[in-house]
């Protein structure tokens, strides 16, 4: 039995990770006019849930089993063919390692942080951190099922100045899925490294090299 | 259409001095020489349009061995078809390239006609010092029709690493959002060329965009993936066109 509390320390957002300055491809979609409202945010993030959430998902639990985290990682960069995206990744990762190391300090968590000093994959990092907490891969994974939608959920409010109880309530209609996803990324970890998901989404590649070439911007990814 | 789904498995085997020794059809995977591209042997799919159809386990296997230049394109679009079997069809493309080899992997496109189910799967090995240029483009429905269900994933490892690894779903069989702002937008067709060269060590292709719907993309490895969507199959083969010229013409190795 995994301590719920950790899991609400470890999911929160305001968890010192650095996630809220990333919008997970909301903003270049609320630009392009593909996110307007509340019912086009729900599909953007039922979208992004279904593919690089469930892929993310996935290499956290693996990382929570106590998989080879340097193989991960290299799993992490095939799966991530944007080179905005791999960098945003390795940041956040950076920034989830400060602040696990300070709320977990583990052996695991120094090792992984001497292998990558310029930051592994988020996901990787999130994973052995919910490992260092006592967590379990299904956690690790509900926890990035659930950042995967929270994120672009919470930067359409600042950006649209959408109804942030609309906001909420896509996230809540989104639960179900977000289950799921949780529950099958755990179980593809539970195979292997080769088990895992590859599920991505063009327009999130595109959008994320589009963005990063704004000159300005409210997020960084 | 009336017929029972059926098991394919055709072969390529490409040497370093432009022979064939092996190119064997099966069913409807009918593989012709043809006349050569450039520094290239060239085999051409001729008869894959009446297939898959569900049910259909259909498999390219292709091993460019060390030193070899092949190039593979096909005659016409594969669609996919509704089958008599609830089962969905299957198609497998499995490619190795020894070293020094190049493949240029340019099948015409895939339409997943409305109703059917296919899964795609195609897998490739490549020696540290192999070549390759893949493309692939996944048309969702004949003009004016919804997609039936596509479920692609390309695997590609170089030296026993993976490279790149993605899975694309669309259609009713797919889990929910793909049309959605996050994945096509709405968008009709989406298409990947993927260029796999050790020079991008050195000197890696930079990250580029190609009007609003295509980015040209360095991957991790010395690799480039171009994405792009687009409203139609004409749309996404013109965007992957100026890519391929830009980015691989056909030149003397």
């Amino acid at each position: 039995m995994t301590s719920r509390a950790a899991l609400l320390v470890l999911a929160d957002g305001r968890f010192p990770a650095g996630g809220h300055a990333h919008s997970g491809g909301a903003e270049a979609a609320v630009k392009a006019g593909r996110i307007t409202d509340a019912a086009s945010l729900a599909a953007f993030c039922r979208g992004r849930l279904h593919t690089t959430g469930l892929t993310s998902a996935a290499l956290a639990a693996a990382a929570a089993l106590g998989h080879d985290p340097c193989a991960l990682d290299e799993a992490a960069d095939a799966r991530t063919p944007s080179p905005a995206l791999r960098a945003a990744a390795r940041k956040l990762g950076r920034q989830m390692m400060r602040a696990a190391r300070a709320t977990w300090p583990c052996p695991e968590l120094d090792a992984l942080a001497a292998a990558f000093p310029r930051g592994a994959h988020q996901p990787v990092v999130l994973g052995v951190a919910a490992r260092a907490a006592g967590l379990g891969p299904e956690d690790a994974a509900h926890c990035v099922a659930y950042e995967t939608v929270s994120g672009p959920a919470t930067a359409t409010v600042r950006l649209l100045s959408l109804d942030p109880f609309q906001a909420t309530a896509v996230l809540a209609r989104l639960a179900p899925a977000m289950d799921l996803v949780a529950g099958e990324a755990a179980a593809a970890a539970r195979q292997g490294i080769d088990a895992l998901p590859a599920a991505s989404a063009p327009l999130l590649d595109i959008t994320a090299e589009q963005h990063a070439s704004w000159p300005v911007r409210l997020f960084a990814s | 259409m009336d017929r029972v789904s059926l098991r394919a498995t055709a072969r390529i085997v490409a040497d370093a001095d432009g022979g064939l020794p092996v190119l064997v059809s099966d069913g409807p995977l009918a593989l012709r020489r043809t006349r050569a591209a450039g520094p290239y042997t060239r085999v051409t799919v001729v008869g894959a349009m009446s297939a898959p159809l569900g049910g259909d386990r259909l498999a390219i296997e292709t091993e460019v061995r060390d030193g070899a230049r092949l190039l593979v394109d096909s005659a016409a679009a594969t669609l996919a078809l509704p089958g008599r079997s609830a089962e969905p069809a299957a198609y497998d493309v499995r490619i190795t390239v020894g070293a020094e080899g190049v493949l240029r992997w340019l099948p015409e496109q895939l339409v997943s006609v409305h109703g059917s189910d296919l899964r795609m799967r195609t897998v490739v090995e490549l020696a540290p010092t192999a070549r390759l240029v893949l493309r692939e483009e996944q048309i969702l429905g004949r003009h004016g029709e919804p997609p039936g269900t596509l479920i692609t994933r390309l695997t590609v490892r170089r030296a026993g690493s993976p490279l790149l690894d993605q899975e694309l779903a669309f259609g009713p069989g797919a889990p929910g959002g793909w049309d959605g702002g996050a994945v096509l937008g709405g968008h009709g067709a989406t298409g990947q060329l993927l260029l796999v060269d050790p020079e991008f060590a050195e000197k890696p292709v930079e990250a580029r965009l190609l009007g609003e719907n295509a980015a040209v993309t360095p991957l991790a490895g010395p690799a480039a993936l171009v994405t792009a969507v687009a409203p139609d199959a004409l749309a996404v083969r013109r965007l992957l066109d100026t890519a391929l010229s830009r980015l691989a013409p056909v030149r003397p190795f």
